[in-house]
C-alpha cells in the first residue's frame, strides 16, 4: 500500500503541528419488541436463525412493513439530540452485496433522514463543555451475524468459510451522524469517548435502547483526519469501523491521529479507506479502500410509503422525553451540595443513578457518596467489575448507615458486613446478628481492656499525659485486639481520657 | 364431460351450487384437458392434481352435508384456478420460470393464495411466464415457450402467457396473472381472453415475486368480464403485509359487470387516446378498434377525443424505472439462502465469485439485460438524468390521465399494436419486443386500472380492446368491458371464445 | 447522454454480481446502447419544476404495531439452503485465501 507505514508520531508532537477533525457515525440498536420491517422478535442471544420470518430471510415475494414504535423511538432520539424532525421522509434502498444482508440491499434513509441538524453539548471530565453538531439521525436495519470459520481466531482473514445467522438481520437501528468536529485539539480522544458515552447515556435514559456496547447495541465508526494547524481545508479521512467500547473509541482516535501524523510527516498522503480496530494490539489496520464499488445506487424504497410527522405527533412524543442527562446532572449537583470535583468524580465513576437511589432510600448525600465512591468502588475495582454491576442495593447502604449511627457497628465492621452481604449471607442486620459483630459497648469489658492497655504501655501513657493526645491511637490496637475489633473507637478514646483524668 | 371445461367460472359456480356438477368432476375435466393439450401448449410448469382434487372433494363434501358450512362457502368455491408461477405457494414449487429457483419450495403462501385457499378454489397448478415476468412473449421462460392456442406457432403474449393460454385453451376457467407493464392485458389481447390490472394497491402484492415494486399488480385472467370481477373481488382488499395496499376494498365490481351486460352505456363518456392508435398499430387491429367504438356509440356511449402528450415518454420512463427496481429486487438471488448455487469454474472460491457465477448461470439473457440496465440507470452520475427524470415523467403521465379523466369516464385504446406474432420473430430485437407494451405501460406508471376484452379477430387472431379508468374506479372497467363483450356477442350471435380453433390430437400433430 | 461503453459494462456487471464472458459483454454492449438511446428522451421533458413520483398511489404513515408474530421453524429456514451447518447458512470465504 502506497502510504503504509508502521511508524507513529508521538501524540503531543502530532498535535503541535496538526489539528484533528473528527466525525462519528454511531449506530444505536433500538430495543423494540419486533424488528424494523418484520414482526420477528428483536432479541439477543437466541439460537441462530430462530428469530426470522420470510421477510428477514429476504425470501422471494416478501414485503417490508414499518414498526411504528421504532419510528417513534427514532423521533425521540432526534428530539433528545435537539434535531429538527422531518415533516416528511421516506426509506431508501442502499444496494450492495454481502452475505449477512438478506436482500443484498439495506433499507435505510438517504436524502431525507427523520431527524437532522441538531447538537449535543458534551461535558468533558474537567467540566469543559464542547458542542458537537449533529448532521442527521436516520432509521435503518441491522445485518445478520457472520461467524468466520477455519482461520485464526474467528477472523475474516484466512477463514475457510463463514456461517450466517439472520437473527439480527432487520433489528432497528438509528444511525447518528455528526458534522465534522473541529477544534478539539489535544482533547480529541477524550471528546470522542465522552461523545459516545453521552449518546449511550441519552438512548439509555430515553429507554429506547439497552445501550450495551459489549452487545453491540451502540457501535461507533470514528472518522479522523488531520490538517496542518491553521489550515481550513480538511485532510483525507479514514473511517475506523465498529469501535465497540468507550475505551476503544478513545484509543482508536488517538492511534489514528498518531498514525496520520506519521504518514503525513513521511511526505506521503493518507488513503481514504476504512480501518479495522484491534483491541489486542490497540491499533488499526487497513480495511477496504473507498472505491467505485461503493456505488450504493440509492433510490426511494418502492415497497414503503412516506412518513409524515404532524406537529401534534411530535409534541406528544416530546412530552414523553425524560429530563436530559446534562440538566439532571446540574439539578442533582445542586441538590446534593457536592463540590465540583466530588460531583465530577461521581459522574465519571458512573454511579449517579445509584447515589440518587440511595439518597431516595433515606441516606444523606454525604453518606451515599462515601459508600459508592469509597468501599463499593474499591470492591468493584478488586473484582474488575463496573461499580453498578456489583449488585449493592440502596437498602443495604441505608441499613449499614443506620447500624453505624446506632453505634451497633463501627465503620470497619460495616465494611466487613458489606462483603458478607455481597457473598449472599443476608441483610446487614441479619449478618451482624448471626456473626455477633455488634460493637462492644459493655462499659465493664471496655474498661477492663483499657485498664489492661494502660498497664501494659506506661511510656505511651506518659506521652498522653504530657499532652500528645494522638498517642491514644497506640492504645487502640491492644483494646481492639481484646474486643476482637468490635469496640467503638470514639468510646474507647473517651474512656482513656476519663481514666487518665484528662 | 368436456362441456364442463367450456363453462365460464360463473356458469360452473352455478352448476356446482345447484349440485348438477361436483367440483371433483370439474377439476378432473380440467386435469384431463391439461393432460390432452398441455404437451403442445406448455401453459403449466407444475400440475397440482392431487391437492386440487382433495380441495374439490372437500368442497363437495361440505356442499353435500348442507347447513351453515355449505351456506358459508364462497360463490367460487370448487371452481378450479391456475396460478402464475410468479406467485408463491406452499406445497407447490415456485420458479418464476427461472433456473435460479428451479425446485424452490416456498415456506409461506402469498396473500392472494391464502384468500384462494380460504375460498376453497382448487389450484390446478402453476403457469409459465417469461423469466421473472420479464418479456412480452413467454419465450424468455427457462422451461420452454408457451404456445398460443389460436395458432401454436405464435406467442401467447407475456409475461403471463401461461395463464392466458391456459384459460384460452380451456385448461382452466380462471387464472391469476401479474401486470407490471401489461403482462396480464397483452397476453389477454393476443389469446382472446379477459385480463385486468387492478388499481395499484387494490390487490396485495405480498407473495408475488417482485419485478418492479412500484408497477407490479396481481390481477384476474378469465374468459368473461364477469369472471374477472368475481375473482378480483375475491383476491382484493387491504393487506397489512403490503404497505402499498389500499386501505379499503374496492366494492361493486361484480355488480358493475352485471350492469354492463345490459349493454346500455347511456351517458358514459369514452375517451379515445389520440396517442395510442394509428401509426404502429396494424390495420386489422385498428379496424376492430373502430368497430368497437361504433358498438359503444350504438349503446349510448359518448365518444370523445383526449390527448395524452406525455405518453410518448412512457416507454422510456418505464424502461428506466422497471429495470432500476429489477436490479435491486433481484439482488437477493445470490445462492446464499436459497436458489441454485453455482461455483465458479476457475479462480478463487470467494462468496463474491460464487454469487457472480450463480447469477450468471441462474439468470437468462433478458433478466441480465434488465439488471444491468437498471444498475446503470441508478449508478452515481446517471441517477438524475435517468431514474430521476423517469420519475418526473411519471408525474407528467399522471397529469395527462387526470386531464383525460376530466373529459372522459373511461379511456379506450387497442391493448396491443399487433396480433400475436410468430414465435422467434422478435427474440433477437429487445427493443421491438418492448414496443408491444406501448399501450399498456402508461396505466402501470400512473397506478390506474386497465382491462382487456376481446374485440374481434384479425387474420383469424384475437384483437384486444383496452379500457382504462381512474384510480379506485375499477368498477367502470367492469361495466364498459361487460357491455362491449355483450354487444359483440349480440352482433355475432356467439361468444367470442367459441371461435377459438379446437385443439385436439390432430391439430397438435400438425402444428405442435 | 452517452451510450454504455464496454468498460462501463464490465463495471456494471461487477456491481450487479453477474460474471460475464467476453462474447456476452460484446453482445450486451451493443444491445444496451440501442436501448439507452431509445429511452434517453425522458430527460427532454423532465424539467426541474416537475416533482418526482415514486409511488403511483400516494399513501402516508402505514405502520405496523410492535407486536411479535409467527417466525419460521429452523427446518423451514434451511429448507432451501444451498449449504448449511447445523442451524446456520454456510457460505464460502469472504476474502480470497491468499
Ligand atoms: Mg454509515
Ligand atoms: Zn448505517
Amino acid at each position: 500500500m502506497a502510504n503504509y507505514t508502521d511508524e507513529l508520531v508521538d501524540f503531543d508532537v502530532a498535535l503541535e503541528k496538526y489539528d484533528p477533525v473528527l466525525g462519528f457515525e454511531v449506530h444505536v440498536e433500538l430495543n423494540t419488541k419486533t424488528k424494523m420491517f418484520s414482526d420477528a422478535p428483536n432479541a439477543f442471544g437466541d439460537a441462530p436463525n430462530t428469530n426470522v420470518t420470510p421477510v428477514d430471510l429476504g425470501l422471494p415475494g416478501v414485503l417490508p412493513t414499518v414498526n411504528k414504535t421504532a419510528v417513534e423511538y427514532s423521533i425521540l432520539i432526534g428530539l433528545a439530540l435537539n434535531c429538527q424532525i422531518a415533516e416528511k421522509c421516506g426509506f431508501a434502498r442502499k444496494n450492495y452485496f454481502y452475505p449477512d444482508t438478506p436482500k443484498n440491499f439495506q433499507t435505510s434513509q438517504y436524502d431525507d433522514p427523520i431527524a437532522h441538524d441538531g447538537y449535543l453539548d458534551i461535558e468533558l471530565e474537567d467540566g469543559e463543555v464542547f458542542r458537537v453538531e449533529i448532521e442527521r439521525a436516520h432509521m435503518e436495519e441491522d445485518a445478520g451475524k457472520l461467524t468466520h470459520m477455519g482461520g485464526a481466531a474467528g477472523r475474516i482473514q484466512g477463514a475457510d468459510y463463514s456461517l450466517v445467522d439472520y437473527n439480527r438481520a432487520g433489528v432497528p437501528l438509528v444511525e447518528i451522524v455528526t458534522k465534522p468536529i473541529v477544534g478539539a485539539g489535544k482533547r480529541a480522544p477524550e471528546l470522542a469517548r465522552a461523545y459516545v458515552a453521552a449518546i449511550r447515556e441519552i438512548v439509555k435514559n430515553l429507554g429506547v435502547s439497552d445501550a450495551k456496547m459489549e452487545r453491540g447495541n451502540v457501535r461507533c465508526d470514528a472518522n479522523v483526519s488531520l490538517m496542518p494547524k491553521g489550515a481550513e481545508k480538511f485532510g483525507t479521512r479514514t473511517e475506523t469501523k465498529n469501535v465497540n467500547s468507550l475505551r476503544a473509541v478513545e484509543h482508536a482516535v488517538r492511534f489514528e491521529i498518531e498514525r496520520h501524523a506519521a504518514v503525513l510527516e513521511s511526505g506521503q498522503s493518507i488513503l481514504q479507506e476504512t480501518r479495522h480496530w484491534h483491541e489486542d494490539t490497540r491499533s488499526t489496520t487497513s480495511g477496504r479502500p473507498k472505491s467505485d464499488a461503493d456505488d450504493y445506487r440509492y433510490f426511494p424504497e418502492p415497497d414503503l410509503v412516506p412518513i409524515v410527522t404532524t406537529a401534534e405527533w411530535i409534541e406528544e412524543l416530546r412530552a414523553r422525553l425524560p429530563e436530559p442527562p446534562s440538566e439532571r446532572r446540574k439539578r442533582l449537583k445542586a441538590e446534593w451540595g457536592y463540590a465540583d470535583k466530588e460531583f465530577r468524580d461521581v459522574v465519571n465513576a458512573g454511579v449517579l443513578d445509584e447515589i440518587e437511589a440511595t439518597i431516595a432510600a433515606g441516606a444523606s448525600a454525604a453518606v451515599a457518596r462515601k459508600w459508592w465512591m469509597g468501599e463499593i468502588a474499591r470492591l468493584a475495582k478488586a473484582a474488575d467489575k463496573e461499580i453498578a454491576a456489583l449488585g449493592v442495593t440502596p437498602q443495604t447502604i441505608v441499613e449499614l448507615d443506620s447500624l453505624i449511627n446506632a453505634k451497633k457497628i463501627n465503620d470497619k465492621i460495616a465494611r466487613q458486613v458489606l462483603e458478607y452481604v455481597l457473598a449472599g449471607e443476608g441483610t446487614p442486620s441479619e449478618i451482624v446478628e448471626k456473626r455477633s459483630l455488634a460493637v462492644v459497648n459493655d462499659e465493664g469489658a471496655l474498661g477492663k481492656a483499657v485498664d489492661d492497655a494502660i498497664a501494659a504501655m506506661p511510656d505511651v501513657v506518659e506521652k498522653i499525659k504530657g499532652g500528645k493526645l494522638q498517642a491514644i491511637g497506640a492504645l487502640m490496637g491492644p483494646v481492639m485486639k481484646a474486643t476482637r475489633g468490635q469496640a467503638d473507637a470514639g468510646r474507647v478514646r473517651e474512656i482513656v481520657m476519663e481514666k487518665l483524668g484528662l | 364431460m368436456s362441456e364442463l371445461i367450456h363453462l365460464s367460472a360463473s356458469e360452473l359456480a352455478t352448476k356446482l351450487h345447484s349440485g348438477e356438477v361436483t367440483s371433483v368432476q370439474a377439476v378432473q375435466a380440467h386435469l384431463d384437458r391439461i393432460a390432452e393439450v398441455d404437451g403442445a401448449i406448455n401453459a403449466f410448469l407444475h400440475v397440482n392434481a392431487e391437492e386440487a382434487l382433495a380441495v374439490a372433494a372437500e368442497v363437495d363434501a361440505i356442499r353435500a352435508a348442507g347447513g351453515e358450512a355449505a351456506q358459508a362457502l364462497h360463490p367460487l368455491a370448487g371452481v378450479p384456478i391456475a396460478i402464475k408461477d410468479l406467485i408463491v405457494t406452499k406445497g407447490q414449487p415456485t420458479t418464476a420460470a427461472s433456473k435460479m429457483l428451479e425446485g424452490w419450495m416456498s415456506p409461506y403462501d402469498a396473500t392472494v393464495i391464502e384468500k384462494i385457499r380460504a375460498a376453497k378454489l382448487p389450484m390446478l397448478g402453476k403457469t409459465n411466464l417469461d423469466e421473472f415476468a420479464m418479456g412480452s412473449s413467454t419465450e424468455h421462460s427457462a422451461f420452454g415457450v408457451t404456445r398460443n392456442p389460436w395458432d401454436l406457432n405464435r406467442i401467447p403474449g407475456g409475461s403471463g402467457g401461461g395463464s392466458a393460454a391456459a384459460v384460452a385453451a380451456f385448461e382452466a376457467p380462471l387464472a391469476l396473472g401479474t401486470d407490471t407493464g401489461g403482462s396480464i392485458r397483452q397476453p389477454g389481447a393476443v389469446t382472446g381472453t379477459v385480463g385486468v390490472k387492478p388499481t395499484y394497491g387494490a390487490v396485495s402484492r405480498y407473495g408475488a415475486i417482485a419485478m418492479a415494486s412500484s408497477l407490479d399488480q396481481i390481477g384476474p385472467v378469465s374468459r368473461t368480464v364477469l369472471d374477472s370481477a368475481l375473482l378480483q373481488e375475491l383476491i382484493g382488499g387491504h393487506d397489512p403485509k403490503d404497505s402499498t395496499s389500499l386501505p379499503n376494498s374496492l366494492e361493486g365490481l361484480v355488480a358493475a359487470a352485471v350492469e354492463g351486460t345490459a349493454g346500455d352505456l347511456t351517458g358514459v363518456r369514452v375517451g379515445i387516446i389520440k396517442e395510442l392508435q394509428g401509426e404502429g398499430y396494424e390495420p386489422g387491429v385498428q379496424a376492430r378498434f373502430e368497430e368497437s367504438l361504433e358498438l359503444l356509440k350504438s349503446a349510448g356511449a359518448e365518444i370523445v377525443q383526449v390527448s395524452c402528450p406525455n405518453f410518448k415518454y412512457a416507454l422510456g420512463a418505464y424502461y428506466l424505472i422497471m429495470p432500476s427496481e429489477v436490479s435491486s429486487n433481484l439482488a437477493k438471488f445470490d445462492g446464499v439462502r436459497y436458489g441454485n448455487r453455482v461455483l465458479p469454474q476457475e479462480g478463487p472460491m470467494t462468496i463474491e465469485r460464487v454469487m457472480g457465477a450463480t447469477r450468471a448461470a441462474g439468470f437468462g439473457d433478458e433478466v441480465k439485460r434488465r439488471i444491468i440496465l437498471g444498475t446503470y440507470a441508478l449508478s452515481a452520475g446517471y441517477y438524475d438524468a435517468y431514474y430521476g427524470s423517469a420519475q418526473k415523467v411519471r408525474t407528467l403521465i399522471q397529469r395527462d390521465f387526470d386531464a383525460a379523466f376530466e373529459a372522459a369516464d373511461v379511456l379506450i385504446s387497442p391493448t396491443a399494436p399487433t396480433v400475436a406474432f410468430e414465435l422467434g420473430s422478435k427474440t433477437d430485437d429487445p427493443l421491438a419486443m418492448y414496443l408491444n407494451d406501448v399501450a399498456t405501460i402508461p396505466a402501470n406508471l400512473a397506478g390506474v386500472p386497465g382491462i382487456t376484452v376481446p374485440g374481434g379477430l384479425s387474420e383469424g387472431l384475437p384483437v384486444g380492446i383496452q379500457f382504462l379508468a381512474p384510480a379506485y374506479e375499477d368498477k367502470r372497467l367492469y361495466k364498459v368491458g361487460a357491455a362491449l363483450e355483450t354487444l359483440l356477442e349480440q352482433r355475432s350471435g356467439h361468444s367470442f371464445i367459441s371461435q377459438a380453433p379446437s385443439i385436439d390430437a390432430a391439430t397438435i400433430g400438425q402444428k405442435g | 447522454m452517452s451510450a454504455i461503453s464496454r468498460e462501463d459494462l464490465v463495471h456494471l456487471a461487477r456491481l450487479a454480481h453477474i460474471e460475464m464472458g467476453d462474447a456476452e459483454l460484446d453482445k450486451m454492449t451493443g444491445e444496451l446502447g440501442v436501448i439507452v438511446d431509445a429511452i434517453a428522451s425522458v430527460s427532454e421533458v423532465a424539467s426541474s419544476d416537475i416533482p418526482a413520483t415514486s409511488h403511483p398511489i400516494p399513501l402516508n404513515n402505514v405502520f405496523r404495531e410492535d407486536v411479535v408474530g409467527q417466525t419460521l421453524s429452523i427446518d423451514e429456514v434451511l429448507l432451501n439452503a444451498p449449504d448449511s451447518d447445523s442451524d446456520r447458512f454456510k457460505v464460502p470465504a469472504i476474502l480470497d485465501g491468499e
